[in-house]
């Protein structure tokens, strides 16, 4: 008998300690993002894996030495490397140079194993995500500049 | 307090001076029939609409926001959209019983929703037992859902329809054992009468302990009464699809759905009449500057806000709790809320007899 009029009044207890919780939830600021009002001051996460680019400096340049790493690391097969054999006139070695780039936006998963793969950090996943085109062709994309 | 009586009395004899009275009444009962489904498919509309916000609100979201400022049409276009469905007859149903089964929902949410006093002189079902009169129509409801569920071949539905079925019928006794606590204190069963005896004080007030305890076994009786909040188990969504309207579709099952919202503003309204004063204003004795300027406000208004608030409370209580296992909502039924209400209703006797109330 005392065993249940104390499960009564810790029953009741512990479900006022719910409400008690919910009832602040009721006042909280909400935390649904309204896309596309909120354009503006959007704030995507750092990680988050929009599209690849190559990064270039001022002069126009980039890291990448084409050595196609992240061409086999790509299980879909999106990016496409065309490389040059140039023969440098210093020093008279001969060594890969990067001619194009390709990158289907179409085909990528977003599965970040590119970047993982670069051993000169040369592409680098971006956070932009609005990439809605009408034709499929506008999705393939030459990252390097020429 | 203004009194509707007046309005409609005026109607009565515009109509019988034009008529034999016997057209004038059945004339009015028409108009009254419409005004009373208008309002039902109204307060319908508000009740999904709030739902959907509370709920929201709860989950720290927003809710609605698309259509119509604060999404407020959102729930005038879902009503549409039901009503352009198909409604797909199963193949080994009992078809009789299959249709039937919405309308018999439909008709006792619809009878208990008349018994509901909303301002004085509007009182539509009002008669010297007005609350068995409610208590009775109310439960016709269960012999709809029972009905679905066997008449639609499902097995979904006929588990959904049994839980139910043992669900509602035992927590009708903890909701009468409720409103009886009060019916002892008030001595009658008059919807109009109750409302008019608690002009100076509520009978939350009133009748403290014993009131404050009915009222809090009302407001968990009546939240299982109609299939809500932590006692959703005849529809529980993740076990039975959606239980014993899994197989309904188009207007069938938005006659379920509607009613079953409308059922909860029924029972949140039966509570603010009973306990909180209906349509009577919040009067604080030997303030009259402040009693006055609580007159002012219409009655219908204190109805709506209070019943609204009662609706709030078990939204907040149905967006706590999980759900509960079959045996656990019987154990709490039949092991703590019978003997607790039994308890109280004494409780309330030796208030009543020793005149310890306000």
């Amino acid at each position: 008998m005392v065993k249940y009029i104390k499960g009564i009044f810790q029953g009741l207890g512990s479900l006022l300690t719910g409400m008690m919780v919910t009832f602040k939830e009721f006042f909280t600021k909400k935390i649904t993002e309204q896309y596309p009002e909120n354009r503006a001051v959007l704030k995507m996460n750092d990680r988050f894996c929009g599209e690849l680019t190559m990064p270039h400096d001022s002069d126009g340049s980039n890291k990448c030495i084409a050595c196609g790493l992240c061409q086999m690391a790509c299980p879909n097969g999106s990016i496409k490397i065309t490389s040059e054999m140039v023969t440098d006139p210093e020093t008279g070695k001969s060594r890969k140079h990067l001619v194009k780039y390709e990158y289907d936006l179409g085909s990528c998963m977003f599965c970040h194993l590119c970047v993982n793969a670069c051993p000169h950090d040369a592409i680098k996943f971006s956070t932009s995500f609005e990439h809605a085109v009408f034709t499929r062709s506008k999705l393939v994309k030459t990252l390097n500049k020429q | 307090m203004f009194d509707f009586g007046i309005i409609t009395n005026w109607i009565h004899t515009q109509l019988t001076s034009l008529m034999p009275e016997g057209l004038a009444i059945f004339l009015e009962c028409v108009i009254i029939g419409i005004c009373l489904l208008l309002l039902y498919v109204l307060i319908a509309i508000i009740m999904i609409y709030m739902e959907r916000k509370v709920c929201a609100a709860f989950q720290c979201r927003l809710g609605p926001t698309r259509v119509g400022p604060w999404g407020s049409i959102q729930v005038i276009c879902d009503v549409f959209k039901m009503l352009t469905k198909e409604i797909i007859t199963i193949r080994h149903s009992d078809k009789m019983l299959y249709n039937l089964a919405p309308y018999i929902v439909i008709i006792a949410s619809v009878m208990a929703f008349a018994c509901i006093p909303i301002s004085r002189g509007l009182e539509i079902l009002d008669f010297n037992v007005g609350i068995l009169f409610f208590m009775a129509a109310s439960s016709i409801g269960i012999i709809g859902i029972l009905l679905a569920g066997w008449s639609s071949n499902s097995k979904f539905s006929l588990i959904g329809a049994m839980r139910s079925g043992a669900q509602m019928i035992s927590y009708e006794l903890s909701v009468g054992l409720s409103i009886l606590t009060i019916v002892v204190l008030t001595d009658t069963m008059q919807f109009s009468e109750i409302v008019m005896r608690q002009a100076d004080g509520w009978f939350i007030f009133k009748g403290h302990i014993p009131a404050l305890i009915a009222f809090v076994i009302y407001l968990i009786a009546g939240n299982a009464e109609v299939n809500r909040g932590p006692f959703d188990l005849p529809e529980a969504e993740s076990e039975l699809t959606a239980g014993y309207h899994t197989e309904y579709s188009g207007m069938h099952f938005g006659l379920f759905y509607v009613a079953e919202f409308v059922n909860l503003f029924i029972i949140s309204s039966i509570a603010a009449t009973v306990f909180l004063g209906g349509w009577m204003p919040l009067h604080i004795p030997g303030l009259d500057g402040f009693n006055a300027v609580m007159d002012a406000i219409p009655g219908f208004i204190w109805f709506f806000a209070k019943a609204f608030f009662v609706v709030w409370l078990l939204m907040w209580i149905k967006w706590t709790f999980p759900r509960l296992r079959i045996d656990q909502i019987l154990t709490l039924e039949w092991k703590y809320l019978v003997p607790i209400g039994l308890l109280n209703l004494l409780l309330m006797v030796i208030v009543v007899v020793f005149k310890l109330h306000f």
